[in-house]
């Protein structure tokens, strides 16, 4: 008999961990970011007086808070291999629902009602496309992506939807306490919400299977399809709250509303260290990305420096966050 | 005989039925002289979406291209107003679209990174470029000099220099794909990449050479395009990678890779051209044609792979008669 | 005669498994030389050391008698050695001529591809296989038979000197066979070296006129076909003493669980009936592509049958998932470990809790420490190697990995277990823990399904063996009849000795 077959009735202890919990935070991308938010935050108040205000910071967070809503539900999506283009459009189909409810008299809770039913909606063609049919998703959603800002234009044209009724404003411009906006604790909640979806459910290790290897997790009794369908019904609901939030900020609606929101999603997505090919990446990563996006771009608009400029700055991060690494390891 | 064929026999058929019945309610529309007009229109969309298909081919995808057409157009607007010689210029933005597809292909060969990764980002990248060069400036119609505007206006032998450019381009393209060793080894790598790397072609830089097609068609067409509408800004062909993907993906060109046509992704182009030329004509308004192409890549892109079921592999070999 | 292709003394390890040690091989030219071995024995790995793919740590490659080394696929294919494949490797979407042709085709004078030239070339390269297909047609539009038709073309607008026919009729109709035969003499006849890998004796007798034998990766022996015979040959292949030892089993057989019938699938399996008792160990035997794994994939609900009916403890149940398999008891440790088992990118305890997690969550909620004791429980069992249960999957070896992966389906607690060809491709080691387990798992009562190609293996586990051959159940063997040559011949379909 061999070796190996001896010990098969004693077996040996395999030790659970060997790095304990946080000496593998420490060595983690969440760590680098975390870094990276301080020197910014430091860097920012050197460069501008303003920067240390309370209410100048709570306005900063506009910035993000829209997009990183939709991030979360995006970074579930990329981890399980997939991907959403078109939720900026999500948001301009919303804004336009909401915009005709809105003209039909609708009052504050329809109109949220009509926004999140239409955010789900998009969501759903996205995910049986993609989960019922078997379509490419990169494909998908660029179609999409078109279809869904198309409609708006239909029915705009070059006109805009505003008046939107008393009480709406709250979801962009209110306050739930001192300077903390709704928005930044929505923000807040659902960065709680995904984390635990994410991290401490049935439903997120099945993300994480799928992402690293789809046809084992179906051999493991993972119904793949169901889990793809819902994250589609995730990013459209995501995209439909932050149409709220930004239909509400705005006051209006017009059908180029959000454009080029979902580079600046998939780039906070990146940045928070998920990989573009699927199978890792965690929440916290994404909230960290997200507040080092939104106080760049604070700290950019203190120095008057162009949107535009911004943008260029954002596509050299998507890129720089994932050619750094390879160039390091030689590849 | 092949589906592909059969595919296109399909397309035409499509546009064909397309244009007859706007024709059945405006005649005016079907006028020689009108159809040429749309096809002169949709010149752009078919110089961008043969490169674009080049790319799909090999397995990638270039975002960028409406990016770098409009940076290309505005360098050739700038390097006109310089007092820079037509001919230098029609180089110049050649070599610098190249340049630009160059960039892509270089992270996705050399680095390994997606290529929707990488022209997600360069896509911003380059047209924020053309925000630092000008400060957001326009260069408008009286800022170019004559022969700048004239050229793809100027006609020749009863059709613009634009349509030419884009008969040019199907003709060189179609020739380049089906006749040389670079254009078979594009299929190749797309369709099957180890049986590729099998027969020596290395798949990096077929991809590679993808990208720099791509970027030095848009960086071409960038010229005709600010010649043409007589203005260049920084916003000029924004969203307009749409299209491209749409006519492609219309035109039949597997978004897997390794199948597709030249003369597809043109009939693919012209579909879409049609529909945008058509609409004005029978009274709906432009703002549908984005809904419109956009239903048109959900639905190819659904038709394509209805097609493409692999048949699964048969063990029972006598099958007994009933 | 010299051979023109000669290796001598060739060793290729990976890690925990020596494919080859110091084999030699010769080939000679109009001869077709038959490599004969079980699965593991080394056959596709010298293939790939013939083709360049693979580099060998010792030994020789001489063509011609003038040593050489082939450092890549294009140095082998320039040397004049081609393979054609199970799985033909070429481009569907390009036309019969253009495959033929990729890389090396015909040019004008400017430069282009001489489109005329190619195609009269391909039809010449056809017609001197005795193939009359249009060279125009999309290669994606014809059978595997044509495609087997235009790779050998291929390989003759190369000048291939050696052609290798890997398995070339395992998917092939018994009119393409004798097609494919009539082409080998062709090709003999043209003075190519062939070396002819196939499993099949009768085949073996019928084109070569050499052969050599490869055992665990080792040179048995080798000599022409018309100085031996079909018996000599499977126990060159088998070996006479069994060097492994199996596990002794208890043969406490107790009811039936499983109960097959009439089972039916439109292409790959037709008829299949067994039954399947409480700690028994069934063995499932037949060639590569027999519709073994296909016949174990429906049962767990991975693909659908046309017909017949599945019952557990004498109830009728429809799996139409893995998901409702599991439910049902029955779980299906996959052969293609990488692509189906194991996930390479989780930790190993999220692996093993994976199909249990109904169990380990509450609610829907992950409870860790739940997830660490079964994970602990059953990778202690298997007598996992690994340096904590976090470590992801993917930097274990294989044996490990594969112990993983069926802890992973053990924990799910099931009445029925399926193991396609479990110690495939895994070290002497891992393979006699893996056998331990099997019979353990039998004695304490559950239901063993164990498909194997690996005649030793079969025999030594199993209590009974159902053959397959082309999608049916061929002949179930036991008791004395469970011989070597039995099963080999049943497999191959060749008639029992008197």
């Amino acid at each position: 008999m061999t070796e190996a077959a001896k010990t098969v009735a004693t077996g040996r202890a395999i030790p659970d961990r060997l790095q304990s919990r946080t000496t593998r935070a420490l060595h983690s991308w969440e760590t680098i970011l975390l870094v990276v938010a301080v020197l910014v935050f430091v860097i920012n108040s050197f460069a501008s007086p303003y920067f240390l205000n309370a209410w100048n910071l709570s306005d900063a967070t506009f910035n993000f808070t829209e997009k990183a809503m939709i991030a979360f539900a995006m970074a579930m999506l990329i981890i399980a291999g997939e991907i959403d283009l078109s939720v900026a459009s999500i948001i301009a189909l919303v804004s336009t629902a909401m915009g005709l409810a809105m003209q039909a008299g609708a009052g504050v809770p329809v109109l949220v009602g009509v926004g999140l039913a239409t955010g789900l909606f998009c969501g759903a063609v996205n995910g049986l496309l993609v989960a019922g049919m078997g379509l490419p998703s990169i494909v998908v959603t660029i179609g999409t992506m078109s279809l869904f800002r198309g409609i708006s234009y239909i029915v705009l044209g070059d006109k805009a939807f505003t008046g939107y009724p008393d009480g709406f404003d709250f979801f962009g411009q209110g306050y739930v306490w001192w300077v903390f906006s709704f928005e930044l604790a929505l923000f807040a909640v659902l960065a709680l919400v995904f984390w635990t979806l994410l991290h401490r459910t049935n439903f997120g290790r099945a993300v994480y299977a799928i992402g690293n290897n789809a046809t084992a997790a179906q051999f493991s009794g993972i119904r793949v399809a169901r889990v793809r369908f819902t994250l589609f019904l995730l990013t459209g609901l995501t995209s439909g709250i932050a149409a709220i939030c930004l239909t509400s900020r705005l006051g209006s609606t017009r059908p180029s509303i959000a454009t080029g929101f979902e580079l600046e999603v998939v780039t906070m997505v990146v940045l928070g260290g998920v990989s573009i090919l699927g199978g890792s990446g965690t929440i916290p990563g994404v909230v960290l990305a997200a507040l080092i996006m939104g106080m760049v771009t604070f700290g950019f608009g203190l120095l008057n420096v162009p949107g535009i400029v911004m943008s260029i700055f954002l596509g050299l991060l998507l890129i720089g966050v994932i050619a750094v690494p390879r160039l390091i390891r030689g590849r | 005989m092949s589906i592909l064929k059969h595919r296109e026999a399909l397309l035409a058929l499509a546009i064909l039925l397309l244009v007859g019945v706007v024709a059945a309610r405006f005649p005016a529309f079907v006028r020689p002289g009108n159809l040429a007009n749309v096809f002169n229109d949709t010149s752009p969309l078919i110089l961008l979406a043969i490169g674009q298909m080049i790319v799909i081919l090999t397995k990638c995808i270039d975002l960028s291209m409406a990016a770098t057409l409009a940076l290309c157009g505005m360098v050739a607007a700038l390097l006109n107003g310089a007092g820079v010689p037509l001919p230098l210029i029609l180089v110049l933005v050649v070599v610098l679209g190249g340049l630009l597809g160059a960039v892509n292909g270089l992270l996705v060969w050399k680095l390994g990174i997606p290529s929707i990764v990488v022209t997600l980002g360069t896509m911003t990248i380059y047209r924020g470029t053309i925000f630092l060069i000008t400060d957001g400036a326009w260069v408008n119609a009286h800022q170019m000099t004559d022969d700048f505007k004239a050229l793809p206006r100027a006609v020749i032998a009863g059709l613009p220099v634009m349509s030419w450019v884009a008969l040019a381009a199907i003709a060189l393209f179609t020739v380049l794909l089906t006749r040389t060793p670079l254009g078979r080894s594009f299929y190749a790598v797309g369709g099957n990449p180890h049986a590729a790397v099998y027969t020596g072609i290395s798949v990096g830089r077929t991809q590679f050479l993808a990208f720099v097609i791509a970027g030095a068609l848009a960086g071409l067409t960038g010229y005709l395009w600010v010649a043409r509408y007589a203005v260049a800004y920084v916003d000029i062909a924004s969203g307009f990678e749409l299209s491209v993907v749409a006519a492609c993906v219309i035109g039949g060109v597997a978004i897997a890779g390794g199948a597709g046509s030249v003369i597809g992704t043109v009939m693919g182009a012209l579909f879409l051209g049609v529909i945008n030329n058509a609409l004005p004509v029978v009274g709906i308004s432009p703002f549908w044609q984005l809904a419109i192409s956009g239903s048109a890549i959900v639905l190819a892109v659904a038709f394509n792979s209805a097609q493409n079921r692999p048949a699964g592999r048969i063990i029972l070999k006598s099958v007994e008669p009933r | 005669m010299k051979p023109v292709l000669s290796l001598r003394g060739i060793s290729k390890s990976f890690p925990g498994v020596k494919a080859l040690q110091g084999v030699q091989l010769d080939l000679y030219p109009g001869q077709v030389t038959a490599l004969i071995g079980e699965n593991g024995a080394g056959k596709s790995t010298i293939v790939k050391v013939l083709t360049g793919i693979y580099q060998p740590e010792e030994g020789s490659i001489e063509i011609d008698g003038t040593p050489i080394r082939f450092a890549s696929a294009q140095d082998a294919s320039r040397a004049g050695v081609t393979a054609i494949h199970q799985e033909t490797v070429l481009f569907d979407e390009l036309s019969v001529a253009e495959n033929i042709w990729l890389g090396h085709a015909p040019r004008t004078r400017f430069g282009l591809i001489d489109r005329r030239a190619m195609r009269t070339g391909a039809t010449r390269l056809l017609a001197s296989i005795g193939a009359t297909l249009n060279p125009d047609l999309r290669l994606g539009d014809l059978g595997i038979a044509s495609k087997h038709l235009v790779a050998i073309a291929r390989a003759l607008s190369t000048e291939a000197r050696v052609v290798i026919l890997d398995e070339p009729t395992a998917a092939l109709s018994h009119k393409e066979i004798h097609e494919l035969y009539d082409l080998v003499e062709t090709l003999k006849r043209q003075g190519k070296a062939i070396l002819f890998i196939s499993h099949k004796f009768d085949e073996v007798f019928r084109i070569a006129e050499r052969y050599t034998v490869f055992r665990d990766g080792q040179f048995v022996g080798e000599g022409a076909m018309s100085a031996v015979t079909e018996g000599e040959l499977v126990q060159m292949m088998v070996g006479r003493s069994v060097d492994q030892i199996f596990p002794p089993r208890s043969h406490n057989i107790g009811p039936p669980v499983l109960t097959v019938a009439g089972y039916c699938h439109p292409t790959e399996f037709a008829d299949i009936g067994f039954t399947l008792h409480r700690g028994e160990i069934l063995g499932f035997y037949g060639l590569v592509g027999a519709g073994r794994s296909e016949v174990m994939q429906a049962l767990c609900g991975i693909t659908t049958p046309s017909k017949g009916a599945v019952r557990i403890d004498g109830e009728v149940r429809v799996i139409r998932s893995t998901h409702e398999a599991i439910a049902a008891g029955i779980v299906y440790v996959p052969e293609d470990r990488g692509r189906q088992g194991a996930i390479r990118g989780l930790p190993i305890f999220q692996n093993v809790t994976l199909p249990s997690l109904a169990r380990t969550s509450r609610n829907g909620f992950l409870r860790l420490a739940e997830e660490f004791r079964l994970a602990r429980d059953y990778t202690r069992r298997l007598d996992l190697r690994a340096s904590s249960l976090d470590q992801e999957l993917g930097l274990l070896s294989g044996g490990n990995q594969q112990k993983v992966v069926i802890a992973k389906w053990l924990a799910t607690k099931p009445r029925v277990i399926i193991l396609d060809e479990p110690t495939k491709g895994i070290d002497i080691g891992s393979k006699a823990a893996v056998h331990e387990f099997m019979a353990e798992l039998a004695a304490e009562g559950l239901a063993v399904i164990m498909v194997s190609s690996e005649i030793p293996e079969v025999l030594g586990m199993s209590d009974r063996v159902i053959v397959m051959r082309e999608g049916r159940i061929i002949d179930e063997v036991a008791g004395d009849r469970m011989t070597p040559e039995t099963l080999v011949r049943a497999a191959a379909g060749i008639a029992e000795a008197a």
